[in-house]
């Protein structure tokens, strides 16, 4: 095995390991447990549609609100599971003297920090997709709808995890273990808040707070991808359904542009060189 | 062959502090040496660029004729840190396995990793875990993890702090056993009586400059002669070659004496005398 597989399967093993991770095991399946609750019962209270309803899907509408609403969850949870995974990589890891044993090996520390990233972004991204999956799942036995476009969604959360995976690892450079924790918690807060501005801004035509949401979108690029998510929930939904869908629950969603892919991708790309470029030069 | 670490104007600076201010240092191959020097001196410091872990502000640091941190450097180096932990999660051999793989030394496989476990003294507790080991135990595993792939360069920081007597006698036997094997070491400890007993060479830095460097023997010198008498034993501080006449002097005044010990100081007196010298 090479140094980037035996530095990757070790990040993996301490992931099975630590006690920590067996609490989000528990609540992760504690909040399941309790969608599976208010889904049953969303759904229940619907009953089913007379010929004397509007021309609106209820079940549509119940399911994309609550779906949605168990993405935001997935998000902030796979959030937490990525900075969790990454937050003393490096500096935490340095002051503790866990890094230092390490990085002297032949491997060396850009293996090192890409073999990390890739393991914690593994995680986080199968943490974010099996969440959502399970959600839709639920979602699907419950009201018996899935979303217009099942898989994209996922993978859009699972890329979501991976920025924030990235984040969390160039600030592990900089910033200290607690220091770094609550500096990409409240990135995620302020991209999240970002994206809300945005959606204001749209409702409202103010171009300012549009291009507060818009900025945002740009330089914290989960937040797009997780309104690009919401939207691919209901975007084949039309009618009067489609539109209330758009207007209420799901307003702020925005389909994802041909340069989102690529952005995300770029943006991974350039804050993990500059994380290497940083940890290469930095005393230990 | 060139030297198994070589430094030469070694310079660092954190900020306004200047922690290393041209030191040059070289450990040849199959050689023991000892790095002395009060806290604040500059020899984790040096130690670290050896290692590849600090980045020098001037001057060069190489293992083996390779730049320090360098690929061939990481490939012949092995390394304890002064303050090291490893995950307490893992089993001591899986520390150990973990570091063969990085070491690429799988081939050495459980042999490798029970021989040196047992040469630690820790062959029994291979499947323990790291947070259940006292501060000694992890200690022993660190130095069994430094030895992994059989480093033609092994530098030691504090290897001893937390070890009892019995545990720094075992890592005393272990240093001569590596030397034996041509290994080479750049021992850094606080113990000088452990360094006189081991090190081939012993270099003393303050200040972030070398103060006094050569072999144990040649850093302390004769400070006098104790006799032994019938009254007990005396010292007199005089030179060897003054000893016949003293002895000749002491026998005409009717004394008996039963021994002659000419007194060298310690490697602790000659290191104070360094350090003091230099400030």
């Amino acid at each position: 095995m090479t140094g980037f597989g035996v530095i990757a399967a070790a990040t993996l093993r301490e992931c099975t390991r630590r006690r920590v991770f067996g609490v989000i095991v528990v609540l992760t399946v504690l909040f399941l447990g309790l969608y599976s609750l208010g889904t049953a019962t969303a759904f229940d209270h619907l009953g089913p549609p007379s010929p004397g309803d509007s021309n609106v899907d209820v079940t549509v509408l119940a399911g994309a609100t609550l779906l949605g609403l168990a993405m935001f969850a997935t998000l902030f949870l796979s959030t937490v599971v990525a900075v969790f995974l990454t937050f003393n990589v490096l500096r935490g890891d340095a002051e503790q003297g866990l890094l230092q044993p390490m990085v002297v090996r032949p491997p060396g520390r850009v293996v090192f920090l890409a073999a990390r990233f890739a393991a914690a972004a593994a995680v986080a991204a199968g943490y974010a997709a099996s969440v959502y999956a399970a959600s839709a799942v639920i979602t699907w036995l419950a009201g018996g709808w899935w979303p217009d476009q099942v898989l994209l969604p996922g993978l859009e959360l699972a890329a979501a995890a991976v920025v924030v995976t990235a984040v969390s690892l160039a600030g592990s450079v900089y910033l200290s273990t607690v220091a770094n924790g609550i500096a990409v918690l409240m990135l995620f807060g302020a991209g999240l808040v970002g994206g809300l501005l945005g959606q204001i801004g749209d409702a409202i035509h103010s171009d300012t707070l549009s291009s507060i949401g818009t900025i945002t979108s740009w330089a914290l690029p989960f937040d797009a991808l997780y309104q690009a998510a919401l939207h691919a929930l209901t975007g084949e939904t039309s009618g009067i359904t489609g539109v209330i869908v758009h207007l209420g629950p799901l307003g702020g969603a925005q389909p994802a542009g041909p340069l989102l892919a690529p952005w995300v991708a770029g943006y991974i790309g350039v804050v993990m060189c500059l994380a290497g470029a940083a940890f290469v030069r930095r005393d230990l | 062959m060139p030297d198994a670490f070589a430094a030469e104007g070694l310079e660092k600076r954190y900020g306004r502090v200047l922690a290393l201010d041209g030191v040059s240092l070289r450990v040849g191959e199959g050689e023991l040496v000892g790095l002395l020097g009060p806290n604040g001196a500059g020899k984790s410091t040096l130690v670290k660029i050896g290692c590849g872990l600090v980045r020098p502000s001037g001057g060069r640091a190489e293992v083996f004729g390779a730049p320090a941190g360098s690929l061939p450097a990481r490939r012949a180096l092995g390394y304890l840190a002064e303050l090291f932990r490893f995950p307490g999660w893992l089993r001591a051999d899986e520390v150990m396995r973990l570091h063969q793989g990085l070491v690429g030394s799988e081939g050495g496989g459980a042999a490798e990793r029970g021989s040196l476990l047992e040469l630690v003294g820790l062959a029994d507790v291979g499947d323990r875990k790291v947070d259940q080991m006292s501060k000694g135990m992890q200690q022993r595993l660190g130095i069994a993890q430094a030895m992994i792939g059989a480093p033609r360069f092994l530098v030691l920081d504090e290897p001893t702090s937390a070890l009892d007597p019995a545990g720094r006698r075992t890592v005393r036997a272990l240093l001569e056993e590596l030397r034996g094997r041509g290994v080479s070491v750049l021992l850094n400890s606080h113990l000088l009586s452990e360094v006189e007993l081991v090190c081939d060479r012993v270099v003393i830095i303050t200040r972030g400059r070398v103060v006094a460097e050569g072999r144990p023997d040649e850093l302390t010198h004769a400070s006098g002669v104790e006799v032994e008498t019938d009254a007990g034993g005396r010292r007199y501080d005089i030179g060897r070659d003054e000893v016949p006449d003293l002895v000749a002097r002491l026998v005409a005044d009717g004394e008996r004496i039963y021994g002659v010990h000419v007194v060298r100081s310690t490697l602790e007196e000659a290191y104070l005398e360094a350090v003091e010298g230099a400030e």
